[in-house]
């Protein structure tokens, strides 16, 4: 059940909230959508699930276009809307129930879904209780039993974790994973972990263009500009910028050094180096020849986090 | 041929299903809430009040003065049950399930249309109540009681979907029913204000007045033109909720 989406625009009123979107959503993969508030992932997702038209471009989702075969399209698809909004004055069976219909299944059919949509998402104690009443991490659940409920083949879910608390969000999670696990899954999000947790590939959209697209891993070695390794060492030396600071910028492969603090005798550095290289052995040799003690010595690799800001700030 | 028909007959009775599914749960939401029963006890509350004080003055067996009343109650009740129809999802955020959902704009429309007119429905059918009383003091016409009864009936479809269409106009209910109040009471108003029209537009204005209408059915004449005034407006006010409703679409 792949997803093609192609350059996708929309427009409102004179605003452009996405700007020509093409990519592609393979069967079966879990594909997270990253991006700042306001960077166009909630539009792209409303029009994906039939909410509203794209100004231009088209959406095919197992190669139903959603402009030709709008109800087709809704049929293979679960949402969850951001904010997960619900019927407040429904208990959880009931909504359950409602949205089993309005998708058309039979009794019998729907009674098996409702079963099991309740075990999967842990709702069994809360099942007759209205849904006003219950807790955040709940209702998310409900949300998520209420996108599942005719087994659809696609999943779009828009920040399934938002206004989680840290234990809930592992909760959701891993329920994402595990509901995922057969489906093809879209979910948005402005949290990082939750892509490195989750998903197998990302897009990353900033004022309503993609700009950047490949799995974590690829995306940290891509915009991996350079590599940094921390230091701290202990050297009795009257001046650390003239002591030392030259004899670590002299050394092969160094690209820059930038002066910590200094407590006493330690000495904190940072050291940037040219991608791929590898200053650690280097510096160890120097250290050991002037007789500095080295305290501590790490290579940090690029975070996603920092791919992130580093893609999405003007 | 035989499996294209078949294949039309199941998406037609698809439509009614999600139509029903859709009233169903309406109907719930209404008496869920007290909104049905605040709903009725006003209605036989007034007309009971207004009923029984006059029918010994009037000293006749005709329910022509519940005829006369329930268009002014409906001024302002059926605005308030329909002003949350849609208004409600729009704002709480429920509208982005609902549409997302494989039907048409058009059955979620008429699912919630049936509701409101179900529960005026209700209502009406309790006031058979006051009907028996009469009956039993006296002689009653037959004809104009079933002649008001669908004149009502016909009017609060117009009502509701006048209601409805407000409600799709806004996420703000107290907005939605104080435009649907307007709607419905500028319609009720028209054959009245006739002395301030000119003359060659009188019988324009009376034509478009529902009460001239009304006033007509519930003589117990029954006129296609006044149903098809009926129906016509309630199908107009129904079309422009659903081009309301898909408006989020451009």
């Amino acid at each position: 059940m792949a997803i093609t989406v192609r350059n996708l625009t929309k427009f409102y009123g004179q605003e452009k909230a996405i700007n020509n979107i093409s990519f592609d959503v393979k069967t079966g993969e879990i594909l997270g959508f990253l991006g700042p508030n306001g960077a166009g992932k909630t539009t792209t997702m409303k029009i994906i699930t039939c909410f509203m038209p794209p100004s231009s471009g088209t959406v095919d989702v197992d190669g139903c276009s959603i402009a030709d075969h709008s109800i087709e399209v809704r049929r293979k698809i679960g949402y969850l809307p951001e904010m997960n909004p619900l019927y407040l004055d429904m208990n959880v069976m009931e909504y359950l129930e409602y949205a089993a219909r309005l998708h058309g299944l039979d009794t019998a059919r729907m009674r098996q879904q409702l079963g099991q949509m309740i075990e999967v998402c842990g709702l069994k104690e809360v099942r007759h209780k209205d849904i006003g009443e219950m807790s955040k991490g709940y209702r998310q659940r409900v949300g998520l039993a209420q996108a599942m409920i005719h087994d659809p083949d696609v999943l779009i879910l828009d920040e399934p974790t938002s206004g989680l608390d840290p234990n809930q969000i592992v909760e959701i999670r891993n329920l994402i994973k595990q509901l995922g696990r057969a489906k093809t899954v879209v979910l948005s999000t402005h949290i990082l972990s939750e892509v490195q947790a989750t998903c197998d590939r990302v897009i990353i959209v900033n004022e309503g263009s993609i700009v950047a697209d490949g799995t974590p891993t690829e995306l940290q070695q891509k915009f991996h500009s350079s590599e940094s390794v921390s230091l701290e060492l202990k050297a009795a030396v009257p001046n650390a910028m003239t002591d030392i600071f030259p004899k670590i910028k002299a050394l092969p492969g160094v690209e820059s050094v930038e002066y910590g603090a200094a407590d006493g005798d330690v000495h904190r550095f940072s050291v940037f180096s040219a991608h791929g290289v590898d200053i650690r052995e280097a510096l160890f040799q120097q250290a050991v020849s002037e007789k500095w003690v080295l305290l501590e010595m790490s290579q940090k690799a690029t975070s996603l986090e920092e791919v992130f800001h580093k893609l999405t700030q003007a | 041929m035989s499996s294209t028909i078949a294949l039309k007959r199941n998406k037609l009775s698809g439509s009614w299903m999600n139509v029903r599914t859709i009233f169903r749960r309406e109907v719930q939401s209404y008496f869920n809430s007290a909104i049905a029963y605040v709903v009725i006890v006003v209605f036989l509350a007034i007309i009971g009040w207004f009923h029984t004080n006059n029918l010994f003055l009037a000293n006749m067996a005709t329910l022509r003065l519940m005829f006369e009343m329930v268009p002014a109650i409906f001024l302002f009740v059926i605005p308030a049950i329909t002003m949350r129809l849609l208004s409600e999802e729009k704002k709480s955020g429920t509208i982005e399930l609902l549409t997302t959902k494989p039907l048409h704009d058009v059955e979620i429309i008429l699912g919630k249309f049936l509701a409101a007119w179900a529960l005026i429905g209700i209502a009406l059918l309790l006031t058979l109540v006051y009907y028996m009383t009469i009956a039993l003091l006296g002689k009653i016409d037959n004809g104009p009681v079933i002649g008001g009864y669908c004149g009502l009936m016909l009017m609060a479809g117009v009502y509701v979907a006048i209601g409805l269409f407000a409600s799709s106009l806004t996420e703000n209910q107290v907005i939605a029913f104080i435009i649907g109040f307007v709607f419905v009471f500028a319609l009720f108003m028209l054959d009245k204000i006739l002395i301030y029209v000119p003359e060659s537009l009188t019988s324009i204005v009376e034509f478009l007045g529902i009460d001239y209408h009304f006033a007509n059915i519930t003589r117990g004449v029954i006129d296609s033109r006044d149903i098809i005034y009926f129906l016509s407006l309630l199908g107009f006010m129904l079309y422009l909720t659903v081009l309301s409703l898909g408006r989020r679409k451009w």
